[in-house]
């Protein structure tokens, strides 16, 4: 008799972990000991998914749990991860390979993944379980997109009308007629926005698009990373990566300090033909306005109030904005729902002061606007209290995705880490 | 006679002595604008402790190209700039650097002698004249 209870006891134990493993419910997963070395808010708890995955940029998590990171740099010879976790622990079990390129942006959408290159977008099916149906039947949605090294990542999302939108960064600072150099002034009109410096929008049942057939989407956008289609507003956000040395070129207009502390980086709701102003002009946060660029005449007191669109949200400079997801499960607290989680990469362009960013950070958003506040959500990447030069930090936040069961993924690109973030009060 | 040799070679051994003493006083001096130079103009990109940016900008401390024997290679670095997208000890850097033709002959010898002899660096001075001569060969 007692054997048989033990029997059930035991059975039942191992059939709701079975259960438990199925609905990937986060609330039977233990967490990392240390929280994975992050610092969260009270309830919140993480663990390390994969470790030493190499350079993983942007990732994606299907239906089924398993997460798709878009590999910066190749590891033998491929350039998309498949993670996947076999015995419902949280941690990934598994590692498979596929995609001879290398990128940034990954998305998924309706029975489709879609990954870029630093020129290309492509497209692979996937079956009901999530999985590629064949990795070398991508086909090439979009093609000859502007790559010159300096900007060259491309993010993607996803509306939900066929369209696909890839950002293309500037290769360039501020449009100068030499490049960050001292003293040389903007080009008017600054010839880059022809074929970068924006949102480009293309279709996703259509082959070998690019300038020529996909529409220019939005302008004036110096270098986005980070971009999500917002599902309730049914709009474009991006997160602008702002200027550079503001100082080092107009030691007489700015000093260190202003230049570390400016421009803001920016959040923008986007809508069609929307103009943000790169390169003429940059966003002042501690103002409030819209200043004229020191290539274009400004001179720190300049502001500029027609034709760009104002940002939804700026934020201290140089933090380099990686990640933008608009948070949509239930798992988190009910003020997290509809909020934007950011992932800053973290500065290099604020020395002699500290470095900024290394964290992600939650924007609250009431009746689809921003509260205009933001918050650190998670921090602890770098592994130290300040960074001082770049090469300190051990990770560096980049990419964000949202699991089926609402747990919140964190993707770091200097060691590879793949973290989870999870409620369990 | 013995005593005029020992004078002579005692005068020798003073002379060498204070003029690598005077040289040395003439590299720190060098050390010392080159740094003013490095924090107005190359800190920026490759930052306080020379490490640059990972992916973006290139290190300086602990580069192979930096403690080199091609100075000239370093000079034209600085006068042209550089763009071209290779490698450098193994990695990628997107970011371009700019010229900085309005540095002087000395500015230059200054700045690479502080870049060179900084951090781990441990690679000698380099002079204007240096830099002059690789200048006037650049186009």
């Amino acid at each position: 008799m007692k054997k048989v209870t033990q029997f059930l006891v035991f059975s039942s134990l191992f059939i709701s972990m079975l259960l438990a493993n199925v609905s990937t419910s986060a609330q039977n997963i233990k967490p990392d000991a240390d929280n994975a070395g992050l610092t969260l808010p009270s309830g919140f708890a993480a663990l390390k998914v994969a470790d030493n995955l190499g350079r993983t940029r942007h990732i994606v998590v299907n239906k089924q749990g398993a997460i798709y990171a878009k590999l910066e740099r190749l590891d033998n010879g491929k350039g998309v991860l498949v993670l996947k976790d076999t015995d419902g622990d949280g941690r990934a079990e598994t590692k498979t390979s596929f995609g001879n390129f290398t990128g940034t942006g990954i998305a998924i959408k309706g029975n489709y993944l879609y990954a870029a290159s630093n020129k290309e977008v492509f497209k692979y099916a996937l079956n009901e379980n999530g999985d590629i149906v064949d990795e070398n039947a991508a086909a090439t949605i979009v093609t000859g997109l502007v790559d010159k090294g300096q900007h060259n990542s491309k993010s993607i999302t996803l509306d939900n009308a066929g369209n696909i939108y890839v950002n293309v960064g500037a290769p360039s600072n501020s449009c100068q007629e030499k490049d960050r150099t001292k003293g040389s002034m903007g080009m008017m009109p600054c010839p880059i926005l022809d074929s970068a410096g924006g949102i480009w929008q293309f279709k996703v049942d259509q082959l070998n698009q690019s300038y020529a057939t996909g529409v220019r989407y939005a302008t004036g956008l110096r270098n986005v990373v980070g971009l999500d289609w917002n599902n309730q507003l049914n709009q474009l956000f991006v997160t602008q990566h702002g200027r550079d040395m503001l100082n080092n070129l107009f030691p007489d207009l700015y000093d260190t300090t202003t230049s570390a502390e400016l421009p803001s980086e920016t959040m923008y709701a986007i809508r069609k033909g929307d103009n943000a102003g790169w390169p003429y002009i940059y966003y002042d946060h501690v103002k409030g306005k819209k200043m004229m660029a020191p290539e274009y005449g400004g001179d720190g007191v300049k502001t500029v109030d027609d034709k760009y669109i104002n940002p939804a949200m700026a934020f201290p400079a140089h933090m380099a904005p990686n990640g933008l997801l608009f948070y949509t499960g239930n798992q988190f607290p009910a003020r997290y729902k509809n909020g934007a989680f950011i992932a800053f990469h973290g500065s290099w362009n604020r020395s002699p002061l500290p470095q900024e960013g290394y964290y992600v950070v939650f924007v609250p958003y009431e009746n689809g606007k921003p509260t205009g506040k933001w918050e650190v959500f998670a921090d602890g990447f770098s592994g130290k209290s300040v960074v001082k030069n770049p090469r300190d930090a051990q990770h560096r936040p980049c990419g964000l995705a949202e699991g089926p069961d609402g747990s919140l993924y964190i993707s770091d690109d200097v060691k590879g880490t793949i973290y989870r973030i999870m409620y369990q009060k | 006679m013995q005593r005029i040799y020992i004078t002579f070679v005692f005068v020798l051994l003073f002379v060498a002595g204070s003029s690598a003493q005077s040289s040395n006083k003439l590299v720190a001096a060098s050390v010392a604008r080159g740094k003013i130079v490095y924090l107005q103009r190359c800190m920026v990109c490759h930052q306080a402790d020379g490490g640059g940016v990972p992916k973006l900008n290139a290190p300086l401390d602990a580069s192979t190209a930096v403690n080199g024997s091609d100075v000239a290679k370093l000079i034209k670095y600085i006068v042209k700039g550089f763009a071209d997208r290779v490698e450098i000890d193994g990695e990628l850097y997107s970011n371009a650097m700019p010229a900085a033709a309005d540095l002087t002959d000395q500015q230059i010898a200054d700045v690479l002698t502080f870049i060179r002899s900084n951090w781990s660096n441990k690679a000698g001075p380099v002079t204007p004249l240096q830099v002059k001569q690789t200048r006037s060969k650049l186009k």
